[in-house]
């Protein structure tokens, strides 16, 4: 709400002063996916600040939506955590718009658990059974016979978007799981608590918990960027056919390895262009 | 002239002093004070308006009794489920546990600053307890975070120190301070007249306390309790950081929980906006209001009872 109410008001004042200094301000109305607004938000007051012929309005709402209103003409560019469906091509296309698709970083998770715990190393389907409540001692995974502390995210975050995506694959997360608000906490709580389990982005790894590996595969951020690594994707960005004006200058301008691609890094996500 | 003042008394009793030069002056801090009273009630109106207009078209799409009954709270899954009988059941075992800790406490230290410290003591002291309730409350949720959560987990034997009692006991270190200070004044308030009479009559101090003065102070530690209970229910910063945040009806002071306040705090920054999710948390903000609204109607109640009954 707080966030939200920021925007506002910063949108205001950049609305405001944009007025001020020209009044043919190009607007580009930016939507979608939530995994994706941070990097937006970051990326966006740094473009605003460079480009000050060009006004951003960013707002969330999912990858459904965004697309959904890229789709109907009522965004520029629509952030997206997965790849667009046939059926959605199909509808922009009777509406006159060519959805076109930038990747512009990798989310990558880390299953992690607390240094004291000894396992090292679980299976897709071992977490997903943790995560539903199907494995509650660590004993049943070779570990010390204690119960699994689960820790998630709150089901409104893109990560856990991602990890029920990824890993659950339409089993519900159990009930028991600590709901956390940040990566922070996440990886505050596992870092106290040996019994604990929990997620977080590749970029909030410390020293204070271990990640887990995935059958033998190692988590990083080479491995997201290939693909090998079993729990990361793409995210995107859509625009209307090759992208020009403000747009293209916003694209170019996450694309560029020492500006936008800075915000992906901040954003904790991993860059896709060096 | 006797009739002249005596018209004054009238007009004075009607609120309506006779027109002098002073009087405009007196008329503008009237109306002046007037307005501030309207404008807390204004507030008040415009908050149970706007709730209720981002709050009741969630019941468009989801029967009552789902809401209220309803074992499982999915938000954001396919198809959504928006049962809060978990988060209802979370906020009431937190304030009860917070309550059954911080009330004995509270009215025991008041007695104690009332009947027992000498006053040099109770002067140093009364300002400590108070200054309890200056401190932040996300700085008692870190303190429960950081130092109480290991410790359950260490010596308790607890899965995780995120549950029930860390937030119960956190719940019940910001209540002591509003249920002791409000206390301590009704007790204070009691006539020493009658603290004599009972002492005099053969009574020991401890039977006086016990008694006279402690049902002679009633309705003030009646209020006190409600004001604290609705403290606690309505905290939002340390339930979130300390109770764990899990959406089960707890069955043992070592599960985690997940009270209403929470559950708004968490999700509201990410659920799109007027879309159901949205307006369910604001129904469960309805929820909310309503049992702080009971908490102090209760308080009211009491007051006015003993009131009657003093009278």
């Amino acid at each position: 709400m707080l966030k939200r109410l920021l925007f506002v008001c910063m949108f205001c004042l950049l609305g405001s002063g944009a007025f001020a200094q020209a009044a043919a301000a190009e607007e580009v109305i930016v939507s979608g996916s939530t995994t994706v607004l941070p990097v937006m938000q970051v990326a966006g007051e740094a473009f605003m600040a460079a480009n000050p012929d060009v006004t951003l309005s960013i707002s969330g709402g999912g990858s459904g939506n965004g697309i959904k209103a890229l789709n109907e003409g009522l965004c520029a560019v629509a952030m997206s955590s997965r790849d667009i469906k046939e059926s959605e091509l199909a509808e922009g296309k009777a509406n006159g718009i060519n959805a076109t698709r930038f990747a512009i970083a990798v989310d990558a998770l880390l299953p992690i658990v607390n240094p004291e715990n000894p396992i090292r190393d679980l299976s897709a389907q071992q977490l997903r059974d943790i995560y539903s409540g199907k494995i509650s001692n660590w004993k049943e995974l070779g570990g010390k016979d204690e119960n699994i502390v689960v820790i998630s995210r709150d089901t409104s975050s893109g990560t856990y978007e991602t990890w029920a995506e990824l890993i659950m694959k339409g089993e519900k997360i159990q009930a028991r799981a600590l709901l956390q608000t940040s990566n922070g906490a996440v990886s505050q709580i596992v870092s106290t608590n040996s019994k604990a389990i929990g997620y977080i982005g590749l970029g909030y790894l410390n020293d204070s918990i271990v990640a887990l590996t995935m059958e033998g595969k190692v988590g990083n951020a080479e491995t997201a960027l290939n693909k090998s690594w079993p729990l990361s994707r793409e995210l995107y960005v859509f625009t209307n056919g090759e992208p020009k004006d403000g747009v293209k200058k916003l694209i170019d301008y996450l694309l560029d390895p020492r500006k936008g691609q800075k915000a992906v890094l901040e954003s904790g996500y991993v860059p896709i262009s060096k | 002239m006797q009739m002249q003042q005596a018209n004054g008394l009238i007009n004075k009793a009607k609120g309506r002093p006779p027109r002098t030069a002073g009087s405009l002056r007196e008329a503008i801090i009237r109306r002046l004070l007037g307005a501030a009273a309207a404008c807390s009630l204004l507030f008040l109106a415009l908050i149970v308006i706007f709730l209720c207009l981002e709050g009741l078209p969630a019941f468009q799409h989801l029967p009552i009794s789902e809401f209220f009954l309803g074992m499982d709270w999915y938000p954001t899954s396919e198809p959504a489920e928006f049962g809060i009988f978990p988060l209802i059941a979370g906020s009431a075992v937190v304030t009860l546990l917070a309550s059954a800790l911080a009330i004995p406490l509270g009215v025991m230290t008041a007695v104690w600053l009332t009947e027992i410290a000498p006053s040099s003591l109770r002067r140093i002291c009364k300002p400590f307890i108070e200054l309890l309730a200056a401190i932040p409350s996300v700085v008692i949720g870190l303190f429960g975070m950081v130092v109480i959560a290991p410790i359950l987990q260490n010596y308790f034997g607890a899965d995780t120190g995120l549950n029930l009692l860390n937030a119960g006991l956190m719940l019940a270190f910001m209540s002591v301070p509003t249920i002791c200070s409000v206390s301590e004044d009704s007790l204070y308030a009691v006539p020493p007249a009658l603290r004599e009479a009972s002492l005099a009559l053969g009574a020991t101090r401890w039977q006086t306390t016990w008694r006279v003065v402690l049902p002679a102070a009633f309705s003030g530690i009646g209020t006190a309790c409600m004001l604290g209970m609705s403290r606690s229910i309505g905290e939002t910063m340390v339930v979130l950081m300390v109770a764990g945040g899990a959406g089960i009806i707890p069955i043992s002071i070592f599960d985690p929980v997940r009270p209403m306040p929470a559950a708004i705090a968490a999700e509201i920054a990410e659920a799109p906006f007027q879309g159901e999710h949205y307006y369910v948390l604001f129904a469960i903000g309805i929820v909310l209001f309503a049992f702080t609204m009971l908490f102090n109607i209760i308080a009211q109640h009491i007051t006015e009872n003993n009131k009657r009954v003093a009278d």
